[in-house]
């Protein structure tokens, strides 16, 4: 009786396993096919593309339309590819994630384990930055960076960037540190460490899964940022988000649209690197809290 | 002047007033023990010394000098946390010279100490580990190496041991006793376990609620605790408590107790002038677990003894004696027997109680009578 019980919860969650792991693939397909046609269409030619059917893989493999979008696709009105645009967003990018990392990291350690009176209340108002919309920002942005002397700038865009992300920044960090026990701040007080030794030789180096958090996050937002790219730069500091746009609204005549993906694909290239190389530690650092050991 | 003094120390937290008023003063060189329930406030009063917290009202002393506004580093302490607090990210050896390294020791000096530290506690093959590496235990040890390398004039300990297992916690506790042997320093000790604070102590504080219950020395607690509180806390099994009568017996009083539907009047040998106030009134008395036991015959008869017989309820060998449970006046009593004495479960014997030691407790105020 029992035996046969058992082997019939068995064959029934075999069953359930078979069900969930066929909609897992469905799902996985689904995800994958438009960035299976873009890659397939930047390696087809135009008479392929125009010939063939959207899902077919290419007659023939060329890696034309790639170097075009790399070096002498035209935008606007100056053909050098992508690459100038793709360095631009590195120069700002890189600063503007370090610097809203790190003082994320020290907001968010002064918030949990040097609270002064109010600390909760800055807090709070700190989070209402993670809900303001972009759109809202942008005036009075512009006159601040008129008045910094930074408009149309790179170090305009990391202002602008950091200022923008050290809300979501701090939270991460916050919600990190809150889980350290006090004890560790409060012996480094006893060994007779101040604020900032406890902060850089202690709290800092055992911060790493957040701070690969924090980077991942930081690094996807504004390398995918085209608003702000878009308004607060112009001509060739823009953003490589600005540029794969113009790109693809630059018309001669014919649509490249193979040039069109290579294009795309260049331009989040880098976000899916960093996903591959450190997702792991992003879903570990998003749950460190609740498996501290 | 004392190696630590503590006046008149208050701490609220906004309108709640956490400790009301703590004084205690100990000598250079003596270990003591705060005790207390949970929240009694133990942990703060020992920040507080530490200097990580601050005093509402009061004054600390330590070695002579008042510290209310010195910092944690300028007050010559050491402290020992619950939870260790080990630097992750350092290694054992990391850890403990970190505090020498901040207060610009050279280097080789560092290493010295490093090595001594790590021979006195026995752990010189593990300084190059890092903390996530090593057992409860060896944190425990790295936890104190540090406190010692540092070479103060007070260790703070905030309940060391209550993170280990119960082999190790009897080894460990073992171990800082002989440590307190062989340095010599002052050392306030936050425990909750009452074992510890025997074991350990030369003065022990009872806590409750924000304040000090008694302070005085082990046995003094042991023997006369200073109010129900205390004598319910300390001692394992707790002391038994029997709510009685109080009668005239002879030219003395007595005390009317009920077992098995039988009456007996237990003699009270000391301190019945006390309780001839109490005469139609009810007491609480308490009594020991180890002031019960099997009839002795050649001391049955002497006059702070009373033997009675019951019924035993429930046995609980422990191995070195029998916990036998027994019923008066509706409670449940617990005695402790040599098991070759010790009668089965549900069978009925005669118990010898020993009235000399017995306290008495008024059960409105539970203040102690006598
Ligand atoms: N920062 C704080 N704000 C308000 N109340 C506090 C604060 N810190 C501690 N308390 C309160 O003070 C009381 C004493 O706390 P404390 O940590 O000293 O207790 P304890 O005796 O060490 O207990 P345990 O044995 O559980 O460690 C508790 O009731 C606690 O809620
Ligand atoms: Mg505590």
């Amino acid at each position: 009786m029992a035996d046969t019980s058992n082997t019939q919860t068995q064959g029934a969650s075999r069953f359930g396993r078979y069900v969930i792991y066929t909609l897992l693939g469905l799902v996985c397909l689904y995800y994958l096919l438009p960035l299976f046609i873009m890659v397939s269409t930047s390696l087809k030619t135009l008479d392929d593309i125009r010939s063939g059917n959207l899902i077919a893989l290419p007659n023939e493999v060329t890696f034309e339309p790639w170097k075009e979008a790399w070096g002498s696709a035209c935008i606007g009105v100056r053909c050098e590819g992508m690459s100038v645009y793709f360095w631009n967003s590195f120069r700002f990018v890189v600063p503007a994630v370090l610097i809203s990392t790190l003082v994320g990291a020290f907001n968010g350690y002064v918030l949990t384990m040097w609270r002064f009176k109010g600390s909760d209340i800055f807090f709070s108002a700190l989070m209402i930055g993670c809900f303001i919309p972009f759109q809202v920002v942008l005036l009075p942005m512009a006159r601040t960076l008129g008045e910094l002397g930074i408009s149309n700038s790179i170090a305009g865009l990391i202002f602008v960037h950091v200022v923008y992300g050290v809300a979501f920044t701090t939270l991460f960090f916050r919600n990190y540190y809150v889980t350290i026990p006090d004890e560790l701040v409060k012996a480094a007080k006893i060994d007779g460490a101040g604020f900032l030794r406890i902060f850089w030789r202690i709290i800092l180096p055992i911060s790493t899964p957040i701070i690969v958090v924090s980077i991942i996050w930081q690094f996807t937002q504004i390398w995918n940022d085209f608003l702000f790219g878009v308004v607060f730069s112009s001509g060739d500091r823009q953003p490589v988000t600005v540029a794969l746009n113009n790109l693809v609204n630059t018309s001669t005549g014919v649509i490249g649209y193979n040039v069109d993906m290579a294009a795309a694909i260049i331009a989040a290239l880098p976000t899916l690197f960093v996903y591959i190389v450190a997702g792991k530690y992003f879903v570990r650092g998003l749950t460190a809290g609740s498996v501290k050991g | 002047m004392g190696a630590l003094s503590i006046r008149e120390v208050r701490k609220s937290y906004g309108t709640t007033e956490i400790l009301k008023g703590i004084n205690i003063e100990i000598e250079e060189g003596e270990f003591l023990i705060l005790v207390g329930p949970s929240g009694c406030g133990k942990s703060t009063l020992l920040s507080m010394i530490a200097g990580l917290d601050s005093i509402t009202s009061g004054e600390v002393h330590i070695g002579g000098r008042k510290v209310n506004d010195l910092s944690p580093k300028d007050r010559d302490i050491a402290m020992v946390f619950q939870s260790y607090a080990l630097y992750p990210n350092m290694t054992v050896r990391q850890n403990i010279s970190f505090g020498l390294e901040i207060r610009k020791v050279p280097k080789p000096e560092r290493e010295k100490i490093v090595a001594q530290v790590a021979q006195i506690l026995q752990m010189e093959q593990l300084l190059d580990r890092k903390p996530s590496q090593l057992s409860g235990g060896q944190r425990q040890r790295v936890a104190m190496g540090r406190a010692i390398a540092r070479d103060p004039t007070l260790f703070l300990f905030d309940e060391p041991l209550s993170n280990l297992d119960a082999k190790l916690r009897v080894e460990m506790r073992t171990e800082i006793k002989l440590l307190h042997k062989r340095v010599g320093k002052t050392i306030v000790y936050v425990t909750h376990d009452q074992v510890e604070a025997m074991t350990l102590g030369d003065k022990i504080a009872v806590m409750k609620a924000g304040e000090v219950m008694q302070f005085g020395t082990p046995q003094q607690i042991y023997d006369n605790p200073a109010n129900l509180f205390v004598a319910s806390f300390m001692g394992s099994p707790s002391m038994n408590f029997i709510l009685c009568q109080v009668v005239t017996l002879n030219n003395g009083v007595g005390l009317q107790m009920e077992t098995g539907g039988q009456t007996h009047v237990f003699p009270v040998n000391r301190a019945s002038a006390a309780l001839s106030a109490y005469v139609g009134k009810q007491v609480i008395v308490g009594i020991r677990p180890e002031k019960i036991t099997h009839k002795v015959d050649f001391l049955a008869g002497a006059p702070s003894f009373y033997v009675a017989e019951a019924q035993i309820e429930i046995s609980e060998p422990t191995g070195a004696d029998t916990l036998l449970m027994i019923k008066i006046n509706d409670k449940n009593i617990v005695c402790r027997v040599h098991p070759e004495y010790a009668k089965l479960q549900g069978e009925r014997m005669a118990f010898m109680f020993d009235m000399s030691k017995t306290v008495y407790f008024d059960p409105a105020t539970e203040a102690r009578i006598v």
